[in-house]
């Protein structure tokens, strides 16, 4: 079947999906986005979190036809998704604040994990500007990491929102 | 494979009249990981996702009308009030992104014996409202769940909402697992006073093939409530009385042993739960929660 969704703001058109197969499938094996990760299939790891019409969820437990007529934005998307967030339209940054806090931080070591906690992450400072550390582990308490125990990644998290906070009392 | 994608509830039952093999799909969060491993090849998705009305709720008298495609997220942020065991059993559900999707119209689909939402409608009260071209039934709860995994729908029918009874006293949900996210129950159980008709229920999840209610351990509460005047007094429920209720709710546990833990465990821990909820539920009673309605 054919599919039609909008994908980090451009429309995009799937052919030949098999009813069947999982949005993260499509995204990355026919739409050329392998930002999404493929960990688990079973909605345990949180690495192939994306935002469906906003909504976080995990791309490989959504049908592809799930997705028809939908907005999806997944990790390449979100520079642009969180610039047009904060100044309403979208320029050129290269990462969002979330991703150059990862790296600021140390909070990324195969990566593997990455692209969903960024996902997550961007929604939860998205939603609540100024997260609690409860906030935060309770935000990415579906997304799994093996390799960097998650303090790093908390900092990330802190630090992004701190940043965040600056330049909107700033601008 | 067909993907079937109806745009309203009245073409959703014909396509499921038609095509009685055909499988829902609401938040798929069961469904997909039987298709990604292989474990379900069906002819026919039958996608509930556009249907609008599934996603709504209404509350009405003395019950919430709950679509059967309301995701727990809704539950969690906008019916905690109404129905506080359902809100607190829906938090301890997978993770958010789970929540997010995942549905009570699909818990009952699965009917898993350790699915969270059930031990909260068999303590609050619910009746679950499902139809076919034929006709629509109303199934108690209690009637719903047949067996391990097996539900009372017939082929040709949805579920369309769960009627939830309006919370009248204080309810609790509790839960043993490994961690607080992403954990299946080892086993849960779920409590409710209800003071306008002075009575308590009990759901209890993971602990038989099916959900069950303890209702050998309800009707000895209820009549020790009654006896010792408890709901006008409020006075403390004495400690021979809550722990002669708890074994009564680990006698109506039918538990096996599996990798998540022993029947003898499951008994046990079913005991230190009804204790623990009936303890905390009574408590915000004698501080006034639902004492209006007994006394009315
Ligand atoms: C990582 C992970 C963690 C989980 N953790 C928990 C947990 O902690 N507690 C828990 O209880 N569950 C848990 N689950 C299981 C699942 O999320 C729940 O059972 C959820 O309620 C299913 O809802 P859904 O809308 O996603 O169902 P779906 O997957 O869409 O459907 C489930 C079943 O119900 C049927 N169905 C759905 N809607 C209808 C309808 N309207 N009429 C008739 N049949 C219907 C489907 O055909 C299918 O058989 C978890 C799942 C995952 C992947
Ligand atoms: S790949 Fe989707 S949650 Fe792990
Ligand atoms: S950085 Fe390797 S899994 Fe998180």
């Amino acid at each position: 079947m054919r599919v039609n969704m909008t994908v980090n703001g451009r429309p995009q058109q799937a052919d030949d999906v098999w009813e069947g197969e999982s949005l993260l499938y499509v995204l990355r094996e026919r739409l050329g986005l392998p930002g999404s990760k493929n960990a688990c299939e079973q909605g345990e790891c949180g690495s192939c979190t994306v935002r469906l019409d906003g909504v976080p969820v995990c791309a490989c437990l959504v049908a592809a036809g799930q997705a028809e007529g939908r907005e999806v934005v997944t990790v390449e998307g979100l520079p642009e998704y969180a610039e047009r967030r904060t100044s309403g339209d979208a320029g050129a940054s290269a990462l969002a604040p979330v991703q150059q806090a990862f790296i600021d931080a140390g909070a990324v070591q195969c990566g593997f994990c990455t692209p969903g906690l960024l996902v997550a992450a961007d929604e939860l400072l998205e939603r609540t500007p100024d997260p609690s550390d409860a906030d935060i582990r309770e935000a990415l308490s579906g997304n799994l990491c093996r390799c960097t125990g998650y303090e790093k990644i908390l900092d990330a998290v802190r630090l992004a929102a701190a940043r965040t906070s600056v330049s909107g009392e700033a601008s | 494979m067909d993907f079937l994608r109806p745009a309203d509830w009245r073409e959703a039952l014909a396509a499921k009249a038609e095509h009685p093999d055909a499988v829902p799909i609401a938040g798929g969060t069961d469904v997909m990981v039987e298709l990604n491993f292989d474990h379900r090849r069906p002819e026919r998705l039958l996608d509930l996702t556009r249907i609008g009305e599934l996603g709504e709720w209404e509350s009405g008298g003395r019950t919430v009308r709950l679509g059967a495609g309301v995701p727990y997220t809704h539950i969690i942020e906008r019916l905690h009030t109404e129905l506080p065991a359902l809100a607190l059993a829906s938090r301890t559900v997978g993770s958010p992104q789970i929540r997010n999707r995942g549905t009570v119209g699909g818990n009952l689909g699965a009917a898993s014996p350790a699915g969270d939402a059930h031990p909260a409608l068999l303590a609050a009260g619910a009746e679950v409202e499902v139809a076919s071209v034929r006709g629509t039934r109303m199934i108690p709860v209690e009637e719903f769940y047949t067996g391990v995994k097996r539900n009372a729908l017939a082929p040709d029918e949805l579920i369309r909402a769960v009627h939830i009874e309006r919370a009248d006293g204080p309810q609790q949900f509790s839960k043993v697992g490994t961690r607080n996210a992403m954990v299946i129950a080892v086993c849960a159980f779920a409590l409710a006073l209800h003071p306008r008709t002075r009575t308590v229920r009990t759901g209890i999840g993971s602990a038989a093939p099916t959900p069950v209610r303890a209702r050998a351990a309800e009707d000895f509460l209820n009549a020790a409530l009654a006896d010792g005047a408890f709901w006008d007094s409020g006075e403390t429920i004495p400690p021979a009385v809550a722990r002669e209720f708890a074994q009564l709710c680990a006698d109506a546990c039918d538990p096996i042993d599996d990798v998540r833990g022993s029947a003898a465990y499951r008994r046990h821990a079913v005991t230190v739960m009804a204790r623990r909820t009936l303890g905390w539920t009574w408590q915000a009673y004698r501080e006034g929660e639902g004492r209006a309605a007994a006394c009315a």
